[in-house]
């Protein structure tokens, strides 16, 4: 979509189309989809004659990265909700909608895909409307692809979106609203000027840090960088200072003149808080430091990666790292073995859990191998999401046994038509975080979607489940659950590894424990056959490569202890399958 | 360590049908060929650089009692003109039982022949059927009693166990009937499913699979079974009375060289191996042009190579090998130290053995993978 909007601007000629022109990474190409928020200039001419400035901000729609879309909408006056017309209204259409509602904004609502086959503008028009509120008939329906209703579009953006409501004789102030590290310019800063303006030679003032710097070059995006004056108020631009660490710059600071300081900042951000916590261990013991330094250098354009360095007897160093969701994990790592060409363990998904020990204190646990032993500790609180689930109403049934079975607490149900409803639950975060969204996927045929969002903290009874190989407790293994599923998690998860665990040269038992107390057991039984039956005169250069192929093809296996583990079996060990 | 016996294979590939498991170089319906065959591996016999005396032959397939027994004299004549054969040379010919008798063990006594070695396979009717194979379990008995009646005084039969549907029965029973035929050495294969065979087309179409828990349970047995009657393993695959090792599969174990005639015959030779080629056509083509046969060859083996290929081929005898500077690598290393917890290979009065032969794989994987760099010739073996 963005992409069609640039080119009917005239930002992008015809023939420099390539696909996606905003999602610059690779990942994002190969999966269609936005992680980083972008932002272009578009000058546009209305019908009535006028010429328009849009600054359009291009956000992810996955519910991890719902900050990035928190931050890009306090840039904005208008929000263009878009709609798939086949897939109709999906949970984070309705919490970016709502998002962009309490942020004040003009909220435009459109139906992209009407080309589809399958589209269905008016039932979709009718449910959008639902969310907020208008006239279904006036929404605007468009192909991105045959370019239908672009025109109609921006048009409704010109009329709707409020003009920039500033105050160009005030003290500068412009909100930081992104950044990320360029090598050969160091920092560079995505500012909205908000109040007065900036020029190029500045002396300006970060107003949270207190730092001074000047404004080395200032421009637009069209999408190419390109060095202006002066940025006035409204516009959307870049910033550079010659900073060369991302941590000096803040997103949500404002800026302002140096000597002419504004009063009270522009409303900032939370920082963005990891949900689910990961430990990545280099399969190369070797490799840690080069881990290291690709955390470093991916921090710099993902300032929501969070990592500290964790140290495991199964795997040994590495790093625990926490993630916006389960994406953002599946990208980071991803991104670590691409790009930094890293070979990575990731063990099983885990949140934070506040443990209240027996002197009072209280201390976060982000990792299940650092849980106080249980003489040490009061309890143990979780932390709680709402998910807001929408479904065709045939499902409500099996989502509710779904969210029952992870401990769900049932909430509202909000018809947004009548074959479409919105589930308003509370879940505990841990029972969300790794196969919740796939099982709610698999038993409503792919309908339902699943937005979330922190909700507090709850006191529950939970224990620590260890897993033991060949008698040896592996760290990385460790869980946390709820007392009352021990027994069923230890059952699933040592039958699963003895699945995933090939067979070796001797008897590997695996057992589930709870303290010393061995709640399960199963025993990967020793490998007896693995012999060419035949090898005379004429067998032996073949077999020769027969065999050499087979040590080299054999699969990425870690040791742990004695014991040979596929590196996925760290994570596939709490994967949904089909049983 | 180089033995100083040499060897030489001989391949006919003439078959009356195809067994669907085989995936050696093979033909059926080729008879009218045997002639023109048996000229052309003595045309190439004759062209070879003398070899020092040959301490064994070997003539296999395919199925080389399809060739008579006069032609088979022609083709020991001619390796004796060219090379000369050693005193008590062994002299091994591959049989099948369907069509085995008198007058042909006769034929190839006086053709010089002193062992024979039976594809009996199974002595369970319904197997033998199932493994494609022509004759019955009772024909095998006979042939082996035929071949001892006439003279022959080491005899040798092949079985194959875990067979999909095989039970322990039917193998227990096959084993007892083995070994009542009073057979000097046994050689018993686990079912291979070989790609690109009918057998590998049906297993991967769905057909069920050797177990191979069930092929070691088998194995197990056969080597109580056979151990209880005088035969004693030498090799993973190998049990004889003592005295009785092939002689020619043990020149290939223990490193030694050896000649190959016919076409998919391998040769190892001034430490390289070399191979004819493959199909019977074009051997035929290229020695009637007097053109060499040999499709490839490996690179001399030197060094580094020429242990690790000492480890590779030796360690699949029950003896093993002498330690050496290979084996050595290989108990320092991370692997060895893990086979030797394991209880899979063993090092006792300065040699190195595998102590559970169906594991032999794991081993020579690693032995494979061991880098002995910097170690010259004058080491190897030693």
């Amino acid at each position: 979509m963005a992409d069609r909007l640039l080119q009917r601007t005239g930002a992008v000629a015809d023939r420099d189309m390539k696909e996606q022109i905003l999602d610059s990474m690779d990942l994002e190409r190969e999966r269609g989809i936005t992680i980083k928020a972008q932002t272009v200039r578009l000058d546009y001419r209305g019908n009535d004659g006028q010429d328009y400035i849009l600054n359009l901000i291009d956000t992810p729609g996955h519910v991890d990265f719902s900050y990035e879309v928190s931050r890009s909408l306090a840039a904005c006056e208008g929000a263009l909700l878009l709609t798939d017309a086949a897939q109709g209204v999906q949970a984070q259409t309705l919490a970016n909608a709502y998002m962009a509602i309490d942020a004040g904004l003009e909220v435009i609502p459109a139906i992209n895909k009407i080309d589809l086959p399958a589209a269905d503008p008016e039932r979709v028009a009718e449910e959008m409307v639902n969310i907020i509120g208008g006239d279904p008939d006036a929404v605007v329906r468009l192909s991105a692809k045959t370019g239908e209703g672009v025109d109609e579009l921006l048009e409704e953006l010109v009329r709707l979106v409020p003009p920039p409501a500033g105050d160009l004789s005030a003290p500068l102030r412009a909100l930081i609203f992104d950044s990320y590290y360029d090598a050969y310019r160091g920092v560079v800063c995505h500012v909205k000027v908000v109040d007065g303006s900036l020029s190029a030679g500045q002396k300006i003032r970060f107003m949270a840090t207190g730092e001074n710097h000047e404004a080395t070059e200032i421009g637009v995006l069209t999408p190419g960088a390109k060095a202006l004056k002066t940025l006035g108020v409204g516009e959307v631009g870049y910033l550079i200072t010659g900073i060369k660490e991302i941590d000096r710059v803040r997103v949500g600071d404002t800026v302002t003149d140096a000597s002419v300081r504004a009063v009270e900042p522009l409303p900032g951000y939370d920082e963005p808080k990891p949900m689910v916590y990961s430990g990545l261990f280099p399969t190369d013991g070797a490799d840690f430091e080069k881990l290291r330094e690709a955390l470093e250098k991916l921090r710099l354009n993902d300032a929501s990666l969070v990592y500290e360095p964790e140290t495991s007897r199964a795997l040994g160093f590495g790093f625990r790292c926490g993630f916006l969701g389960l994406l953002h994990m599946e990208i980071v790592r991803e991104r670590l073995e691409r790009e930094y060409d890293l070979d990575l363990v990731a063990t099983a998904p885990s949140v934070a859990y506040q443990v209240t020990k027996t002197d009072g204190s209280v201390v976060e646990i982000k990792s299940p191998q650092d849980l106080p032993e249980p003489t040490d500790r009061q309890s143990i609180s979780e932390p709680y999401v709402r998910a807001m689930i929408l479904t065709p109403t045939e499902y409500v049934g099996p989502i509710m046994e779904l969210v029952t079975n992870r401990r769900g607490e049932v909430g509202n149900m909000n018809y947004l038509s009548s074959e479409r409803v919105e589930l308003d639950y509370k879940i505990p975060l841990g029972e969300v975080v790794f196969d919740f969204f796939d099982l709610l996927k698999s038993k409503t045929k792919g309908y339902a979607s699943l937005d979330y969002e922190p909700a507090g903290y709850r006191v529950a009874n939970l224990v620590k489940v260890d897993i033991l190989l060949n008698g040896q407790a592996v760290d990385a293994f460790s869980a946390v659950v709820h007392r009352d599923k021990a027994e069923d998690y230890g059952k699933t998860m040592t039958g699963r590894l003895r699945k995933l665990i090939p067979r070796q040269l001797f008897d590997v038992p695996i057992q589930a424990a709870i303290g010393g107390k061995i709640i399960s057991r199963e025993t990967v039984k020793a490998t007896r056959k693995d012999v060419t039956a035949k090898c005379y005169g004429g067998d032996i250069s073949r077999k020769k490569k027969l065999l050499q192929r087979q040590k080299e093809g054999k699969k990425r296996m870690k040791m742990v202890g004695s014991v040979e583990v596929p590196q996925e079996a760290f994570v596939a060990a709490l994967r949904v399958d089909d049983e | 360590m180089m033995s100083e016996r040499i060897g030489s294979y001989v391949h006919v590939p003439f078959c009356s049908a195809v067994c669907p498991y085989c995936d050696f170089a093979v033909v059926s319906g080729r008879d009218d060929q045997l002639g023109r065959y048996r000229d052309a591996v003595v045309n190439e016999i004759s062209r070879d650089d003398p070899w020092e005396s040959l301490e064994s032959v070997y003539i296999g397939g395919g199925t080389p009692s399809r060739m008579p027994p006069e032609m088979l004299g022609t083709i020991v004549s001619a390796l004796g003109d060219q090379h000369g054969l050693g005193e008590g040379a062994e002299i091994s010919l591959e049989a099948n039982p369907e069509d085995f008798d008198a007058a042909t063990a006769d034929g190839l006594l006086a053709s010089g022949f002193n062992r024979i070695s039976f594809g009996a396979q199974s002595f369970d009717n319904k197997i033998l059927l199932q493994l494609g194979r022509r004759h019955e379990a009772d024909q095998i008995g006979r042939s082996v009693a035929t071949a001892r009646a006439s003279g022959f005084e080491n005899i040798s039969i092949d079985l194959i166990y875990g067979t999909p549907g095989e039970t322990d029965q039917s193998w227990s029973s096959t084993l007892d009937r083995a070994i009542a035929t009073d057979p000097d050495h046994v050689s018993c294969y686990a079912l291979t499913v070989e790609p690109g065979t009918p057998l590998g087309r049906e297993v991967k179409a769905g057909a069920p699979a050797p177990d191979p828990d069930v092929q070691a349970d088998r194995f197990e047995a056969a080597d109580r079974r056979l151990s209880e009657a005088g035969l004693k393993r030498y090799e993973v695959s190998n049990w004889s009375r003592p005295g009785y090792e092939c002689v020619y599969n043990s020149t290939v174990w223990a490193q030694g060289e050896y000649a190959a005639y016919g076409n998919s015959a391998h040769r190892f030779r001034d430490r390289t191996r070399s191979r004819n080629l493959s199909r019977l056509d074009q051997y035929l083509g290229a020695i009637e042009e007097g053109e060499s046969a040999i499709a490839g060859s490996d690179s001399r083996l030197e060094g580094a190579e020429f242990e690790i290929d000492r480890l590779f081929v030796g360690l699949r005898r029950t003896i093993g090998v002498p330690t050496g500077p290979g084996g050595r690598s290989l108990l320092d290393s991370f692997d060895g130290q893990r086979l030797l917890a394991a209880g899979v290979i063993v090092e006792v009065d300065g040699w190195l053995r595998i102590d559970r032969p169906l594991m032999t794989d794991e081993v020579l994987r690693s032995v494979l993978a061991l880098d002995l760099a910097g170690l010259d010739d004058d080491d190897a073996g030693t």
